[in-house]
């Protein structure tokens, strides 16, 4: 079958080490994007110029010396709220993306391993809230425990563990199998043990890489359902919250156009990042969550 | 005694098989969903008589006791459950808080008017999302596919309600291009009530005018909800197609001297086509929760508004109403789609 010889048919693919991941252009613009939003979260009572719920300036200023990104409609400025944004959305989406992904995992773990009808009702619940736009189950989630931030976060951890149950899942059925697994099975290991000395180091890596690139899309769907009025409530200074403010003064463009660009940045930075990634790490099992 | 059934059933062609099997999982999923959604308005903080209620007529014991009864509050879960599926099976979703009206009769008033956003929206992102991943696997790692890869991230990326709210900014507020929010211009009339679709009724009874307007209303909002799509096929389509390359019978067509043009079209993107449509599938669901976030912005009178509005007034019947009408419309799509793939490719009859 094999005519030529293998060595080139992949010239391009990055080889395992996670190292070469970071020389790549994309990853290292998103790395250091996702690095400045950081420091902004966590030093912005340092760095910002103004406190972001004082009404101290004048109200609906365009974009000035004074104002960077001009005022809102109670006269606070909008780039000291936009910067204290960042301590809203990036940890609670960081803390919804690493839920998600341990209910998945030991979900996914569970359903992969012992097989059976453990599996059956574990990935038919998965199927369930698949079948559910991921948005429009979070809406009624909220609407039915209440609209506040915290009930967003549970909301959308509802909607997001299957995909990584349905990878951990197909990761494990063919670790399960190796060699080597079942070695130390022999040699009278537990399940337990097996799991996790033996199955868990190999599946972290592409948890973790699918948990970079589920990061955008929690922050996506996160200030998503602030915008709508379901997640976090004024005057936190929430991204979501701040743009859906500003669509109600539409001329104003200065309202919502900094808060939606600092959402875009965030996503993109994690999406680059998490692309790089998956690139860097084997094929095989970047095919797994495409 | 079960022999004879095994035997029929491995007697009927496979393609039929394999439809009776995906109905069949259809059928559980949409049973599965209405669970979910009973499980959802089981864990209604507080009184779920009063949450439905609304706090004025919860205060009337007899009214309070009467809503107990019919929809069976006062009977053990199971029963309830099977109350619950049995009002669903016929069509009753219950009445709405916000409309005071019985939330079916809204669900089919909205439905089209999303129907048509989002068939225009699908249309054009498949077209744009293959084109640009057809561009990307040919020039692999050459600054083409570099480019559309940022663009493809970006696409992803965007927050569609911040998007909707940047393009109505520029192309109305500023340029004038686009005729703004609604699906017809303020004071023109509905085309004659056909099948929903404005621009198909538009069509079929030769308004003209009422034919531009829609297209005018339509476009930007449905670019708007391609984005993301486009993004995720491009990518999809990429993948699937340097998947296609590596096969031994891309190699064999151009030893044989084809022009790259035919092995491209013919041999690399017909067996990549079978699995982008089948993605396409999943995607379109993605989609209908972004109407959510794009109609809103756009007052587009559609299901998503209706459940953006609903959401907003905590009218948890209609907004569950929603949820099953779009999760049983995803399950349907993903049931032809895949049939449509198993008609395609015999392969996926037998797995």
């Amino acid at each position: 079958m094999t005519i030529a010889a293998p060595a080139t048919v992949n010239p391009h693919r990055p080889t395992g080490k996670l190292r070469s991941a970071w020389l790549q252009p994309l990853g290292l613009v998103g790395a250091t994007l996702l690095l400045i939003m950081i420091m902004a979260a966590l030093l912005a009572p340092w760095v910002v110029p103004y406190e972001p719920n004082a009404q101290a300036f004048g109200r609906f200023l365009a974009p000035n010396a004074t104002n960077w990104f001009g005022t809102d409609q109670l006269g606070r400025d909008i780039f000291s709220r936009v910067v204290h944004g960042a301590r809203v959305s990036m940890p609670y989406a960081l803390q919804l993306v690493v839920m998600a992904a341990v209910i998945g995992t030991v979900a996914g773990a569970i359903a992969g391993y012992f097989g059976g009808w453990i599996d059956g009702v574990i990935m038919r619940a998965a199927d369930l809230v698949m079948a559910f736009p991921d948005i429009i189950l979070a809406m009624a989630v909220v609407a039915a425990l209440g609209p506040n931030l915290f009930n967003a976060v549970l909301a959308v951890v509802v909607v997001s563990w299957p995909i990584y149950a349905r990878v951990v899942r197909s990761l494990i059925l063919t670790l399960r199998d190796e060699p080597y697994v079942q070695s130390s099975r022999l040699l009278g290991a537990s399940s337990g043990r097996a799991l996790w000395k033996d199955i868990r180091p190999n599946v972290a890596g592409p948890v973790v890489v699918l948990a970079a690139l589920e990061y955008g899309h929690a922050v996506l769907i996160l200030s998503g359902l602030s915008f709508l009025g379901l997640g976090a409530q004024p005057p936190t200074a929430e991204w979501g919250s701040m743009v859906s403010e500003g669509a109600k003064y539409f001329d104003k463009w200065w309202m919502s156009a900094f808060p939606g660009l600092a959402i875009l940045v965030v996503v993109l930075a994690a999406n680059f990042l998490g692309d790089t990634l998956r690139d860097a790490f084997d094929p095989k099992s970047a095919k797994a969550f495409r | 005694m079960q022999q004879p059934i095994k035997r029929a059933w491995y007697a009927l062609p496979s393609l039929v098989r394999f439809i009776l099997r995906r109905l069949a999982i259809g059928v559980l999923l949409c049973v599965g969903v209405t669970l979910v959604s009973f499980t959802l308005t089981q864990i209604v903080p507080g009184d779920p008589v009063a949450a439905s209620l609304g706090d004025q007529a919860s205060s009337d014991p007899e009214t309070v006791a009467a809503f107990r009864q019919r929809f069976g509050l006062d009977k053990p879960l199971p029963e309830q459950y099977l109350i619950y599926v049995t009002n669903l099976a016929q069509g009753n979703f219950g009445e709405s808080l916000q409309t005071r009206r019985p939330v079916a009769d809204d669900l089919a008033k909205y439905m089209s008017a999303t129907i048509e956003l989002s068939l225009v929206a699908m249309t054009f992102a498949m077209l744009a999302g293959v084109a640009l991943g057809i561009i990307a696997a040919v020039n692999r790692d050459r600054w083409p596919d570099q480019v559309i890869r940022v663009i493809s991230l970006a696409g992803v990326s965007v927050p569609t309600f911040w998007l909707s709210l940047v393009c109505l900014y520029v192309f109305f507020f500023q340029l004038g291009w686009s005729p703004g929010v609604g699906r017809l211009s303020p004071g023109a009339a509905a085309p004659m009530n056909l099948t929903g679709l404005y621009t198909v009724d538009a069509l079929l009874t030769g308004n003209w005018k009422t034919l531009g307007s829609a297209l005018a209303h339509l476009a930007l909002p449905a670019m708007v909800l391609a984005i993301y799509t486009i993004g995720a096929i491009t990518r999809f389509t990429r993948a699937a197609m340097l998947d296609a390359f590596q096969q031994d019978y891309v190699r064999a067509a151009r030893a044989k001297g084809m022009p790259e043009r035919t092995v491209v079209m013919r041999h690399v993107l017909r067996p990549a086509l079978a699995s982008i449509i089948t993605v396409s599938g999943m995607a379109f669901g993605r989609m209908l929760g972004g109407a959510v976030l794009v109609e809103s912005v756009f007052s587009w009178p559609g299901l998503g508004e209706y459940a953006y509005r609903s959401a907003l007034a905590l009218d948890l019947r209609a907004i569950m109403g929603v949820s099953l009408v779009i999760a049983a419309v995803y399950i349907l799509v993903n049931l032809l789609v895949d049939i449509l793939y198993a008609i395609v490719d015999p392969r996926i009859r037998l797995s």
